[in-house]
């Protein structure tokens, strides 16, 4: 928590004047006994004076006046303050996050980020807010009390320490036993959610086996356990106001009980026994706001603990060089160069990829085909430098990936992910991802050697139809063609496509490629595939298995000496095809 | 808005209804423990009219006084919890009653309702509604019950003891009333703006930090920080706007409670000057005064967690309230189905503007293999939806053994199936759990052998606790392709007339891709077979082969026919070998 103070700086004004305010407001609250007790002691009891009540009611109203505006101004400064420091936190919380790579993001992941920068956000922001309104005031009741209630009588102020501790005792009892019973409901929820999720994504399977009965009893089961889970909690923190006002209401006896008897000895008056009693009482209603405070402080010390986890995670991929660099490739350097690179995701795992060495000239279309699991992916996000090559380097027109600031690197790229998203907004917004000046011209050209323009043309908005997030408001196919355009309309110099034909049929696949070979004739292509078909005529076939190249060669060559690529040949096409 | 809000109540009404007993208890709970509690006060204030002054304190009268006090607190205490403790234990029973009828409804209503609405947030709906009704439920019962009891209650004693201080407490209290309904009227839209805000934040987030690769392959970082600035200043603005106006109900409140004690005090001093009244009636009027005012802070404290409560409800009983699927209009079994279907003049479309299949008959012998294939988004899974009365057809019918589907049970149809979907479905709990999911009086070694034949067994053994191996929720901890194989022998061990696969396409590796063909080939030996196939190779030799395309078939008939034909299949299948 105390880690993101940092986002208060901004604010140093609220924060101190905040609390100040309602400091005042306390100690204006604080007067209203002792006004009432001189309305009764001297106001009734001595003067029998309906003017001195009068002008005593005068004071209870200005104190409240006071004390209203005061807290008016406190609600501002806290509002705005953490508001303030919200909306920093989330801010660089997102941008912290788009400088991780991706190895960082896996292990995070991205629901709870989001989860992070929403729910765990607003509950330090509210938490903020109860601080500056209510962590000076009801500390400063309860001790404000206390010594008003020694100003009366020192003696009858032992009860109200007596009073304080049981109370403070109670609250850390109930929750000590309380919290870890929360974190116990929290994980029997995620198990309902966790059937739920089953249930939904293998509706059809439950259906077809007719296990709906079986279902139901494991979601009555698990919402039990819930339920008894929750009622055991709940019994516990019911106890949390009754035994305060136990507590509180055992202090009132002993203070009119001693209090009679100090007031027949004639040390104390019968309106200090009625302050004392409203002193008790607003003790009472300071500790049950201690013990909300309490509840939200560890709720959001939690919150805070999580975004902290964020800030302090470091981005595996830094960049270390932020200028444009000038190339001069001559015509022979080659584009893309692996030499020896080895990476692994943890360094005491097993090699993903190990010792792969291949050059690719400029304009050529390699194919990279290989089991699940081989590396294929892993491969081609070296060259975007989204992972770093953990041994050898990759080089991209003769330099270093790492030598490149990013922009200039991926800038020359058009990268078609395995799983084809689009994002939120028109379809010509999609298409304008790379370079937000691309004219409709562009786009239309890079839609028609997708294969996508007959649909896109055909929709009665065209260009300006609604994509809804993800994508999901067009098949597979089509978001597929969609992704496939966005990444060409900047006419990248490099184009990778990680099985990116997955969802067309053969058909489209085959008039894609067509489509690609002609109109982008110096774009380097990278084509990783598990289909023999779309690759068998590429420039350069690499054969990926266990992270190692098993072969790298034209079609004809890898037949007839790469065993692995032969399977995988055979496993898909027929002798006759294959020869074809 | 009022509308709804009535709508909700009266559906919940008949659920709080189901729990009268122990709301009754709880009511009486209240109507006890606050009673006492307002009792309290009158009798501390009769035990100070016994404390005049020096020498003249009568403490006969104290002390039984103090006895009633304790006898009180005692009452006040046990009630008080046990009104907590009821009220809790009432809503986590909705809660669970609720929970277990969504969710039972996920397995009742037609299966396009699980197609069409997100998962995410029908189990959002299932966790987070759910949870936010009962909160709201607690609260509303709570309130409704304390706060009732203690306006009628702290009214009643204030007539008893001066009504005319009583009426000049019951006129004041509209303006509390009046302002609070302002201020919640205020707040509720600036709520509600900052919630749609939020969720547009989140899904900002999702977009972006979920597709993390695609930001950095396209560079896209600058623009996706203007994006978030421009939401995230949104938010701050309005933000602000509803905190400050939220927090202003707590203050005002106050203010007019202390205006309200202001005023008793004041009247009340002058009655007791002109002898109308006691100290002591004076002083435990005033506590009345502060405890009458109490309620109505309380409820403006509660606000938000009511909206939100009603907003969830209103989601959770918009799932109740799906129309379940037809009942079925038989329970008899399926005996001895020897798998021969037959589909007359079919028509089927899942949206009325968009007719997908028409007019389609077919005629398939016991035995028969069938293969379907076409360009994705074909309409190749729709047939099996409809064989497996996932959908019910348009018009025409489907027999199964001459018998028209919608006059057998759902369960009975669907045992006489197996199902191998592409993407597999397994629930989290062990392989042999989740092999037994559609036979579970199988034996330990009628599972293995089933396994054996689906070519499953070998990987299964070389898992670190062989079959009782956990599969973690969507079966992360396995390969697609082993999926498919458990998936297979899962289906086996069903023993069933009529297969249907969906072949996988490109997530399988060679070696496992091998080992599925084979187990779908020894499957189908002797047994009516649907098999939706992605590659051509594997379907040859079917004995119908039906093309699709654009949700019709458009041809059949076996391999040679239909290449002879020089049709759609022909191109389809020579598309697949084509240069590049």
């Amino acid at each position: 928590m105390f880690k993101l103070r940092r986002f208060l700086k901004g604010y140093m004004k609220e924060v101190i004047i905040g609390p100040l305010c309602k400091l005042f407001e306390a100690i204006l609250e604080l007067f209203v006994p002792l006004v009432m007790a001189n309305i009764i002691d001297v106001g009734i009891n001595e003067l029998h004076s309906a003017g001195y009540v009068l002008r005593m009611g005068g004071a209870l109203v200005l104190l409240a006046a006071t004390g209203l505006t005061s807290a008016l101004f406190c609600q501002y400064f806290a509002s705005k303050a953490s508001q303030g420091a919200g909306t920093e936190i989330r801010r660089e919380l997102f941008v912290h996050i788009n400088y991780l790579s991706h190895a960082e993001l896996d292990k995070l992941g991205t629901p709870s980020l989001i989860t992070r920068i929403t729910n765990d956000t607003n509950q330090v922001q509210q938490s903020i807010a109860m601080c500056i309104r209510l962590l000076t005031r009801a500390p400063f009741i309860i001790i404000g009390s206390l010594i008003m209630a020694m100003s009366i009588n020192q003696n009858m102020a032992l009860i109200f320490f007596g009073a304080s501790l049981l109370i403070a005792l109670t609250l850390y009892f109930v929750m000590s036993r309380s919290v870890p019973l929360y974190a116990a409901v929290q994980k029997k929820l995620d198990k309902i959610g966790l059937i739920s999720r089953e249930n939904l994504s293998g509706n059809r399977v439950i259906r077809a086996f007719s296990k709906q009965k079986t279902e139901s009893e494991r979601v009555d089961e698990a919402t039990e356990d819930l339920t008894r889970t929750s009622v055991r909690v709940s019994m516990l923190s019911a106890l949390l106001s009754p035994v305060t006002y136990l507590v509180t209401d055992c202090a009132i006896i002993a203070i009119v009980w001693f209090g009679a008897i100090n007031v027949n000895a004639g040390g104390m008056k019968t309106g200090d026994i009625v302050a004392l009693v409203s002193y008790m009482t607003q003790i009472l209603l300071a500790m049950v706001v201690v013990a909300n405070l309490v509840i939200l402080m560890t709720k959001s010390g939690a919150s805070a603990k999580r975004i902290n986890e964020v800030f302090e995670t470091e981005p595996s991929v830094r960049e270390e060089y932020y200028d444009y660099m000038p190339l001069h490739p001559s015509a022979d350097t080659p584009k893309i160069e692996f030499k020896n690179v080895s990476f692994n995701y943890s360094s005491n795992g097993d090699d993903e990829l190990s010792d792969i060495s291949f050059t690719v000239k400029r304009g050529q279309t390699v194919g990279i085909i290989g089991g699940t699991g081989s590396g294929k992916s892993t491969l081609i996000s070296l060259i975007p430098r989204f992972y770093d090559a953990t041994q050898g380097s990759v080089l991209v027109d003769g330099y270093d990936v790492r030598r490149y600031c990013f922009r200039q690197l991926r800038e020359q790229m058009g990268i078609v992910p395995q799983q084809s998203v689009l994002f939120s907004g028109t379809i010509r917004d999609n298409m304008k991802w790379r370079n937000n000046q691309s004219t409709d011209k562009d786009i239309i050209s890079a839609l028609k050697i997708a294969q996508a323009y007959d649909f896109v043309s055909a929709l009665p908005k065209s260009l300006d139809s609604r994509v809804e997030q993800g994508g999901k408001n067009f098949s597979g196919g089509q978001r597929q063609r969609l992704c496939i355009a966005r990444a060409i309309v900047a006419q990248p110099e490099i184009l990778i496509l990680d099985d990116s034909f997955s969802a067309l049929d053969f058909a489209t696949d085959a008039a894609l490629r067509k489509a690609l070979a002609e109109n982008a004739k110096d774009t380097t292509v990278i084509i990783v595939t598990q289909r023999a078909s779309t690759i068998k005529n590429a420039d350069l076939i690499l054969v990926l298995s266990d992270g190692r190249l098993a072969g790298q060669g034209s079609h004809d060559g890898l037949f007839e000496s790469c065993e692995v690529y032969r399977d995988i040949c055979l496993s898909q096409l027929s002798e006759s095809e294959v020869a074809k | 808005m009022r509308s709804i809000n009535s709508s909700v109540v009266k559906k919940l009404l008949p659920r709080l209804k189901s729990h009268a007993f122990l709301l009754a208890l709880a009511m009486l709970s209240a109507v006890v423990s606050i009673s006492l509690t307002l009792l309290i006060p009158v009798l501390v204030g009769n035990a100070i009219d016994n404390i005049i002054g020096e020498g003249q304190v009568y403490f006969e009268a104290v002390t039984q006084i103090i006895i009633y006090i304790a006898a009180a607190i005692v009452g006040v205490t046990t009630c008080q919890w046990l009104m907590n403790y009821l009220v809790n234990l009432i809503s986590f029973r909705i809660v669970r009653d609720m929970r277990r009828d969504v969710f039972r409804k996920f397995n009742t209503v037609p299966l396009s309702a699980i197609d069409t609405n997100p998962h995410g947030d029908l189990i959002s709906r299932v966790i987070n509604d759910v949870d936010a009704v009962g909160d709201g439920l607690t609260q509303i019962i709570l309130q409704l019950f304390s706060g009732v009891v203690t306006i009628v209650g702290t009214l009643g004693f204030m007539i008893a003891i001066d009504w005319r201080i009583a009426v000049a407490v019951f006129l004041l209290t509209p303006l509390s009333l009046f302002l609070a309904a302002f201020i919640g009227k205020l707040t509720h839209r600036r709520f509600t703006e900052q919630q749609i805000l939020q969720g547009e934040i989140s899904s900002f987030v999702e977009e972006h930090v979920g597709n993390q690769q695609l930001v950095k392959a396209f560079s896209y970082e600058p623009r996706a920080f203007k994006g978030f600035d421009k939401l995230n200043g949104e938010l701050q603005t309005v933000g602000f706007k509803a905190q400050f106006a939220g927090a202003l109900a707590n203050p005002s409140t106050r203010f007019v409670n202390a205006l309200v004690y202001a005023a008793v005090a004041v009247f009340g001093a002058i009655t007791v000057i002109s002898g109308g009244l006691s100290i002591g009636g004076l002083s435990c009027f005033l506590t009345y005064a502060n405890q009458y005012t109490k309620p109505f802070n309380e409820v403006t404290g509660v606000l938000t967690q009511l909206n939100t409560g009603i907003a969830a409800a209103e989601r959770v009983f918009e799932v109740l309230e799906w129309a379940d699927e037809t009942p079925d209009k038989s329970k008899t079994p399926v005996n001895n189905c020897k798998g021969r279907v037959t589909i007359e003049d079919v028509s089927f479309s899942y949206v009325p503007e968009k007719p997908l299949i028409k007019h389609f008959s077919l005629e398939v012998p016991s035995g028969c293999h069938v293969a379907i294939v076409g360009p994705t988004g074909c309409g190749k899974t729709t047939l099996i939806n409809l064989l497996m009365r996932f959908y019910e057809v348009n018009e025409g019918r489907i027999l199964l053994d001459g018998t028209d589907i919608r006059d057998l049970s759902r369960d009975g149809l669907r045992r006489c199936y197996g199902m191998v979907l592409q993407d597999s479905w397994l629930f989290s709990g062990t392989i042999m759990e989740n092999l037994r999911y559609g036979n579970e009086t199988a034996t330990d070694e009628e599972v293995i052998a089933a396994a054996k034949s689906a070519h499953a067994h070998s990987f299964i053994k070389r898992m670190p606790d062989g079959y009782n191996t956990e599969i973690s929720e969507g079966g992360g901890n396995l390969s697609q392709g082993q999926k498919q194989l458990l998936c297979i022998a899962r289906a086996m061990l069903t023993d069933p007339s009529v297969l249907i696969l969906d072949e996988a396409t490109s997530s399988i590796d060679t070696l496992t891709e091998i080992r599925v063909q084979k187990a779908f080939a020894k499957m189908m030996k002797g047994r009516t077979s649907f098999v939706v196939a992605h590659r051509l190779s594997t379907i040859k030799e079917s004995d119908i082969i039906l093309v699709m395309k654009d949700g019709n078939i458009i041809e059949q008939g076996s391999h040679e026919e239909l290449l002879k034909k020089r049709g759609f299949y022909h191109t389809l299948y020579h598309s697949q070998f084509e240069k590049q």
